[in-house]
């Protein structure tokens, strides 16, 4: 330890710096980590729960403030909902007082599940400390930092302490592929790399994907689709696709000379199956919901694109959850005028699985995301792409 | 100190002392809760502290201030944090956690509720720990002591 860190731990640094260093030294010691080593940021996968609340508050209460950038994830726009439904008391009460923490605690209130996008962008090597199932696989591998699979607390008692524990995902040797999997199907789309990332979550469980067979380049919504839906069944923290994804160029080099644990193979039909799996109905809709994880503006953009000239069925509501950056330029820029002009809404710093959606528990909706499908917070849901939701959502069935 | 007995039989309870390592700090005791699969917190009455997952090989056991014997935790950082905090909450959460495999989100949730977390036990606590054991996690000294 550092003379700083043992002044922290005494408390001489306050309670909520000292809590903060307790928890990362609990860590360092599970691992066996020898030292700590300095982050340049951090995101903190806030989820408006109890657990959340707790921590937050007792770092707050005891005067920590975030050292790095701290990003936080979707609670839900408080003042929006509570104008348009009834939410339970207790839960918004929990709600309004994680976020008020956040603020308190110096973090970037980015209240976004893809902080990398655009508020809290991590650079190739950087070590940071990035909790969130999407977050954590792309920043390790299409962006190349180094982060290891960080509860929301973790996350948060790096960014204050501006430090982490040395183990794991942070020595190369611990970044080796552990399956190979042979990509045989065709991806088309970003809704297919949804598709891709629950097989390979499904598949893999806990390990390193390395990904062969694919011959285009996927974008970004294909790779923030596949991060996400890989840790629905699974917990990936990072894989491979050499020549689209940073840190190797090949197979050999991402298995660093092992022999991949597992082999695996994923076909059209892998991917029919899947999608078959998830889905739950057919028929008449109440809702749709996009932007799980949170739409990006090329996505809003395609959105409004659909929609423009039509109208959202009297039966349906129609969602698209994003950040507040992206909502805003969105605004300026067209997008979210013509997808209100539909009857559709745009909202910001909200995600599915929070209880402003209560309303929806008896119904049935429609989305592109199975991640949302797969929670099943929802009455029943149906998985589509996003032409078809908006096809659905027009004529409400 | 008077030698522990059960009934009348005269024998004395065998006494097994184990080094561990300590991850979460503190002191926990109570009857031991073996189980060889992997446990999600969140899947408890968090106003009971009965398992109600089905399939799992402690469903309808209750975790409420038991010594757990665990391989590791296993499901999301939200629900699983979520899951021990509303034990501990109402007042039911174990005394103690014993495991083999551990992670970052196990890790959290032990410290949030200031649960005594320890692993590396020097012999195979699942040869030697039986469920209704009497278990003593003293994690600061790194030792389990297990009466039988």
């Amino acid at each position: 330890m550092t003379k700083e860190e043992e002044r922290i731990c005494k408390g001489e640094l306050g309670k909520g710096m000292q809590e903060a260093l307790n928890l990362l030294v609990a860590i360092g010691d599970a691992y066996d980590a020898e030292r700590m080593i300095p982050i340049s940021r951090a995101h903190a996968a806030s989820s408006g729960q109890e657990g959340d609340l707790y921590f937050v508050e007792l770092l707050a209460d005891g005067g920590a403030r975030c050292k790095v950038p701290t990003s936080t994830n979707p609670v839900y726009d408080i003042p929006f909902f509570h104008m348009l439904f009834d939410i339970p008391k207790f839960e918004a009460n929990v709600a309004r007082k994680v976020m008020e923490a956040y603020r308190r605690v110096g973090a970037i209130l980015s209240w976004s599940c893809i902080p990398y996008m655009a508020e809290n962008i991590p650079l190739y090597s950087e070590t940071v400390a990035f909790s969130e199932s999407s977050a954590t696989p792309y920043v390790n591998s299409v962006i190349g930092a180094r982060t290891n699979r960080e509860a929301a607390q973790s996350a948060l008692a790096a960014g204050v302490i501006g430090k982490t524990p040395e183990y794991g995902l942070l020595f190369k040797e611990n970044r080796r592929g552990t399956h190979l999997v042979e990509v045989k199907a065709k991806l088309r789309d970003e809704f297919d790399y949804t598709l891709l990332g629950y097989c390979v979550g499904k598949e893999v469980g806990y390990g390193i994907p390395v990904l062969t067979g694919i011959s285009k380049q996927p974008n970004t919504e294909e790779f923030i689709n596949f991060c996400a839906m890989s840790n629905v069944p699974g917990a990936i923290s990072m894989f491979y696709m050499p020549g689209f994804t940073v840190e190797a160029s090949t197979v050999e080099e991402a298995f660093q000379g092992d022999k991949p644990r597992d082999k695996i193979t994923v076909m059209d039909r892998d991917l029919k199956e899947v999608c078959g799996e998830l889905q739950t109905t057919s028929g008449k809709i109440d809702f749709v919901m996009l932007g799980c994880p949170h739409y990006t503006l090329k996505q809003v953009e395609e959105v409004a694109r659909l929609l423009d000239g039509k109208k959202v069925h009297d039966g349906v509501s129609f969602w698209v959850c994003t950040s507040a950056t992206t909502k805003t330029l969105a605004e300026k820029t067209g997008y979210v005028g013509v997808i209100e002009k539909a009857g559709g809404h745009v909202v910001v710093d909200t995600c599915i699985d929070e209880p402003c959606w209560a309303v929806y528990t008896d119904k049935v909706g429609m989305t592109d995301s199975p991640k949302c499908a797969y929670y099943r917070r929802f009455k029943e849901v149906r998985l589509g792409r996003l032409e078809d939701c908006v096809e659905t959502a027009v004529k409400g069935k | 100190m008077k030698p522990l007995s059960r009934g009348n039989s005269g024998m004395k309870n065998s006494r097994i002392s184990l080094k561990c390592h300590k991850i979460v700090g503190g002191c926990g005791e109570g009857e031991a809760l073996v189980s060889h699969e992997p446990i999600c917190f969140y899947l408890t009455d968090p106003k009971t502290g009965v398992v109600r997952e089905k399939n799992h090989e402690l469903f309808g056991k209750n975790l409420a201030g038991k010594v757990l014997v665990f391989p590791s935790g296993k499901a999301s950082s939200v629900v699983q944090i979520d899951g021990l905090f509303k034990l501990a909450s109402h007042n039911l959460a174990p005394k103690a956690l014993i495991v083999k495999d551990i992670e970052t989100v196990l890790i959290v949730s032990a410290f949030l509720v200031k649960v005594p977390l320890v692993d590396r036990l020097e012999k195979d606590p699942f040869e030697i720990i039986q469920s209704g054991d009497f278990v003593r996690v003293d994690a600061e000294k790194g030792m389990v002591t297990v009466t039988k």
